[in-house]
């Protein structure tokens, strides 16, 4: 790097960790998520609530969000054809925190035939009430089989049962076939 | 019968499936990598087992945590349980939950919604 980049990239390190703070982003990873990603984020997490001294339910529930969230990206994530270095096969994952919640973000690549579908199924599962995602959780765990990369569309469904918050989830158009898909999920640390 | 005994890690749970000590019971986390595998052995050893069961079977939930993917496959157990229990054998189903968790003893009253198996709920403290 000669000199003017060096400076850009120490002004873009000190920028980046500003606006961490500034949104108290306690994790932020991008990248392939596997499983070890996954056990070693929730582990960390996990240590860091404790160290907060949460309660035991808003553990657990942050806990469960991270899990299905994780898994979402790891096994449905698209792997686009575009040339596209920035959005290949991959996934943003972030944990921030405010004085009233945990936030899980996610984000990742899919394509544009897949959105109508997942549209759907989120605002269906927003829609429910906690004896319909009740029902809902019941019928797909009863009918539903394991795809083969294991998602059983449980996920979702678990994640809003256990927040008692709806899903906020925007598609971003990236180029012609793919949209970058956010979806946040909070968790109330007063429960 | 052979016996299956897998310990459990932070992301797979505690396994036993040992007739003659009439110990079937599965305990801990469950967040397996491949979910799929790790069930299978525990089914296949329930199908070789429903041929010819103890004279009472009685199979132990004691999980903390089991993530979306986890929950068919204990419905795939809770399944065969049921299957027997519907071919006239004598099978009980025990569900475990630590006593401040909701969410555990919820899971356990639904999944005895969903099958047709005499289904005990118990509590129990978590030190």
């Amino acid at each position: 790097m000669d000199n003017k980049n060096v400076n850009g990239f120490l002004e873009f390190v000190y920028d980046f960790y500003k606006s961490m703070k500034a949104h108290e982003i306690t994790l932020v990873y991008e990248g392939e998520i596997t499983h070890q990603i996954t056990k070693a984020f929730t582990s960390l997490t996990e240590s860091n609530m404790a160290k907060e001294e949460e309660s035991n339910s808003v553990q657990k529930k942050v806990f469960h969000v991270m899990v299905e969230c994780l898994q979402n990206i790891s096994k449905h994530a698209d792997s686009s054809n575009s040339e596209d270095f920035l959005f290949a096969g991959r996934g943003i994952f972030m944990v921030s925190k405010d004085r009233d919640s945990y936030n899980v973000t996610t984000g990742n690549m899919i394509d544009n035939n897949k959105i109508p579908e997942l549209t759907n199924m989120l605002e269906h599962i927003n829609g429910l009430d906690k004896d319909g995602l009740k029902q809902l959780y019941k019928s797909q765990m009863k009918e539903g089989r394991l795809s083969e990369k294991g998602g059983a569309g449980l996920g979702f469904i678990d994640i809003v049962r256990k927040t008692g918050r709806k899903l906020d989830f925007h598609f971003l158009p990236i180029n012609e076939e793919n949209h970058f898909f956010i979806l946040t999920s909070s968790i109330s640390r007063t429960i | 019968m052979e016996v299956i005994k897998i310990l459990g890690t932070d992301d797979t749970p505690n396994v036993i499936l040992d007739t003659e000590n009439e110990i079937l019971e599965i305990s801990g986390r469950s967040l397996p990598e491949d979910v799929t595998a790790f069930f299978e052995p525990i089914l296949n050893w329930l199908d070789e087992y429903s041929e010819e069961p103890n004279e009472k079977t009685v199979f132990s939930f004691k999980l903390v945590y089991f993530n979306t993917a986890s929950s068919k496959l204990i419905l795939d157990i809770l399944m065969k349980l049921e299957e027997m229990h519907e071919d006239g054998k004598d099978v009980l189903v025990k569900w475990f939950f630590p006593d401040d968790d909701e969410d555990m003893e919820e899971a356990g009253e639904e999944y005895a919604d969903i099958v047709n198996v005499p289904f005990e709920q118990i509590s129990y403290t978590l030190n």
